[in-house]
């Protein structure tokens, strides 16, 4: 396999509010390779977007913090690089695709401006071949005609040429890890298409390794060669997106999978999980499923599950599997 | 097709675009461009398209919440445009609720649980206070809230339970036809599984039909009797779902559903690809002539920039495409 780009080794990160510490994130370690696409999947509150957040240390303290954990970027620990150091990795060996681009680009300056704050910030080059290092950026996000558009406005343009122009941004210093935190949701079914098409493509032609966070598995099938499934601050199983979808071993990967409808069949029924996601505040002592879990047994309410590799390159956390 | 609850007719709805200081009209959106529909009791049909495509607008014109440009909507055999003011308010209105997308702004946050449940009750009906209060606890019970739930503020549910209680204020005053405007689609994916059973069981339970507008076909193939595709303020093809879902005719449908099967990177791997459509819906202000999708059709034909073909009945049932109009003219891409 190709090399580690980026290794998360028990991540631990909290919100401390006055009614008390929330633990977003309890212990999640994974890695990504370089020209890969690993898939972050799990439902609102499961700690995804933190994980994210915390991996760019962009988390508001000191309300947010990382607690506990490494974060290994291409060989060095990201947690102990002071404030200017860490400005330095942001954008240019890291960045960050949000999801709402109405909402992630600033209305009063061209697209072109926009982008090329992070070029003069992180590439040496002189005033007039900034511009070409934006149209380049706008051009490896396919985005017709970049020499016109640069000079145009984010209220120009539609949802899905607006998210590509938030990707000319990530890229635009052509980083090594991409965190895209549901990037193609608010787009189209159509669009969303496209942006997946492309998403892939650019992986292919620049090596980036990508971190896509997402609630949809069939974004997932569609891009992700690894996957991780969260629930509650932690990482239930990790598998590669094939074993994830022909045979789940956690019972919460298993019951998200078949509580989707599918398009190639009719279902009468659907399959559905009872109840909801624990409070953060308030966590169940064992397993964090437990209260929700279909087989549920006597230990899972009493410890929390290790971490089992059942096969090569595919972890579980369950009592059923251990 | 006895079964008739709600038929629409050749619906139009167009919004005038205005320029300068005497706001003269200098042209149209055309939001609806003529779709007929029928809606049987106690059936779903599910509106599908992408954003633009005039979902919304049509629904809002069934519950009269915009006013409609050309066209009929006949409730029961009556037209609904014809009723006098009181008529509405006891025939139709009290007919016909709806359950809202996102159900963080579709309540008021200071009104405890069993108020908004009980609004329709008080301002539609003379049922006194107690039978009121018992309507409403059984109201919670069937969407599944426990009766001490109803003294609680919208804010201490999640979206989930929020959606139960949307789904308890709509079926407070027994409709005959529910509105369901992207029901699910603001909720987690664990908790859509629960809120799409229960919305099939109160179907069955009471005969309701349900109007489902929905951009996720899955979703529609697990909730629909009938479906209907819109594009760009048409319907291009229209008939039972599962004859639509399994022989899908028009190339829209065919890349709509594409994009939302899954497919896993083996697949790929062995030539199963998504069919990626190039370009964006254009602007209803300025439909492209002829077939309104052949700006980004993948299988356009010369005749389909000049002509505008009809939504023609082929095989089990109907689509708007030369493709299939015309057996004798074969495809060629362009």
């Amino acid at each position: 396999m190709s090399k580690i780009i980026l290794e998360v080794e028990d991540l631990r990160t909290s919100f401390f509010t006055h009614a008390g510490e929330f633990k977003a994130i309890d212990g999640v370690s994974f890695t990504v390779h370089e020209g890969e696409i690993f898939g972050l999947v799990g439902e609102s509150a499961c700690g995804k977007t933190v994980t994210g957040l915390s991996l760019l240390r962009l988390l508001q303290e000191p309300v947010g913090q990382v607690v506990g954990g490494k974060i290994i970027l291409n060989g060095r620990d990201i947690l102990e690089l002071s404030k200017k150091e860490m400005r330095e990795v942001r954008g240019k060996e890291i960045s960050m695709i949000l999801q709402d681009p109405m909402t992630s680009l600033n209305p009063v300056y061209t697209v072109g401006n926009q982008i090329s704050e992070s070029v003069k910030l992180h590439q040496h080059v002189s005033d007039d071949k900034v511009e070409d290092e934006v149209i380049s950026a706008l051009r490896l996000l396919r985005i017709p005609a970049p020499e016109q558009r640069i000079r145009d406005y984010p209220f120009q343009m539609s949802g899905g040429m607006r998210q590509r122009v938030v990707g000319s941004i990530a890229m635009s210093c052509r980083p090594h890890l991409l965190i895209a935190d549901e990037p193609t949701t608010a787009l189209d079914a159509t669009i969303q298409m496209q942006y997946l098409a492309l998403f892939k493509d650019i992986q292919k032609q620049t090596n980036v390794g990508i971190i896509f966070i997402t609630h949809d598995f069939g974004v997932v099938a569609n891009i992700c060669q690894r996957v991780a499934v969260m629930y509650a601050g932690k990482i239930v199983e990790t598998a590669s997106t094939s074993t994830i979808f022909k045979a789940p071993r956690h019972p919460y990967t298993h019951a998200l999978i078949n509580s989707v409808p599918r398009l190639d069949r009719k279902d009468d029924r659907l399959y559905s999980i009872e109840g909801q996601p624990p409070s953060l505040l308030n966590l169940p002592p064992g397993c964090r499923f437990a209260p929700r879990c279909p087989d549920v047994q006597e230990i899972c309410q009493k410890e929390q599950p290790p971490e089992v590799e059942i096969s090569e390159g595919h972890t579980v956390s369950c009592w059923k599997v251990k | 097709m006895a079964d008739v609850l709600l038929e629409v007719r050749d619906l139009k709805k167009h919004y005038p675009v205005t320029k300068g200081l005497l706001q003269r009209t200098v042209g149209w959106v055309r939001a609806i461009d003529g779709i007929s529909f029928t809606i049987e009791n106690g059936k779903t049909l599910s509106l599908v398209g992408e954003s633009g495509a005039g979902k919304t607008t049509a629904a809002k014109m069934i519950l009269m919440l915009e006013k409609l440009t050309s066209g009929t909507i006949i409730f029961k055999g009556q037209d609904i445009y014809k009723f006098s003011s009181s008529q509405l308010k006891t025939k139709y209105r009290p007919s016909v609720q709806s359950v809202q997308q996102n159900p963080w702004s579709s309540m008021n946050p200071r009104m405890r649980v069993r108020d908004i449940v009980a609004e329709p009750l008080v301002v539609n009906t003379t049922k006194s206070k107690e039978e009121i209060r018992k309507r409403v606890l059984e109201l919670l019970d069937q969407v599944g809230l426990a009766p001490n739930q109803a003294d609680y503020y919208p804010h201490e549910f999640s979206g989930g339970q929020r959606q139960r209680i949307a789904v308890a204020r709509a079926l407070a005053l027994n409709p005959s036809l529910v509105v369901l405007d992207e029901p699910v689609s603001a909720l987690d994916v664990s908790i859509r599984a629960q809120i799409m059973n229960l919305l099939k069981d109160l179907q069955l339970q009471y005969n309701l039909s349900y109007l489902v507008i929905a951009h996720n076909l899955a979703t529609v193939r697990f909730m629909s009797h009938s479906v209907a595709i819109m594009y760009l303020g048409q319907i291009v093809e229209y008939g039972e779902a599962e004859d639509v879902f399994t022989q899908p005719l028009h190339p829209y449908t065919r890349a709509l559903m594409s994009a939302s099967l899954l497919t896993l990177p083996e697949d790929e791997d062995q030539g199963i690809t998504p069919i990626i459509l190039s370009g964006e819906m254009p602007s209803p202000l300025n439909p492209p002539p002829g077939c309104r999708f052949h700006t980004r059709c993948v299988e356009a034909m010369d005749i389909c920039s000049k002509v505008e073909p009809e939504l023609m009945e082929i095989g089990t049932h109907k689509v708007k495409c030369h493709i299939h109009a015309n057996p004798d003219v074969s495809p060629k891409p362009s």
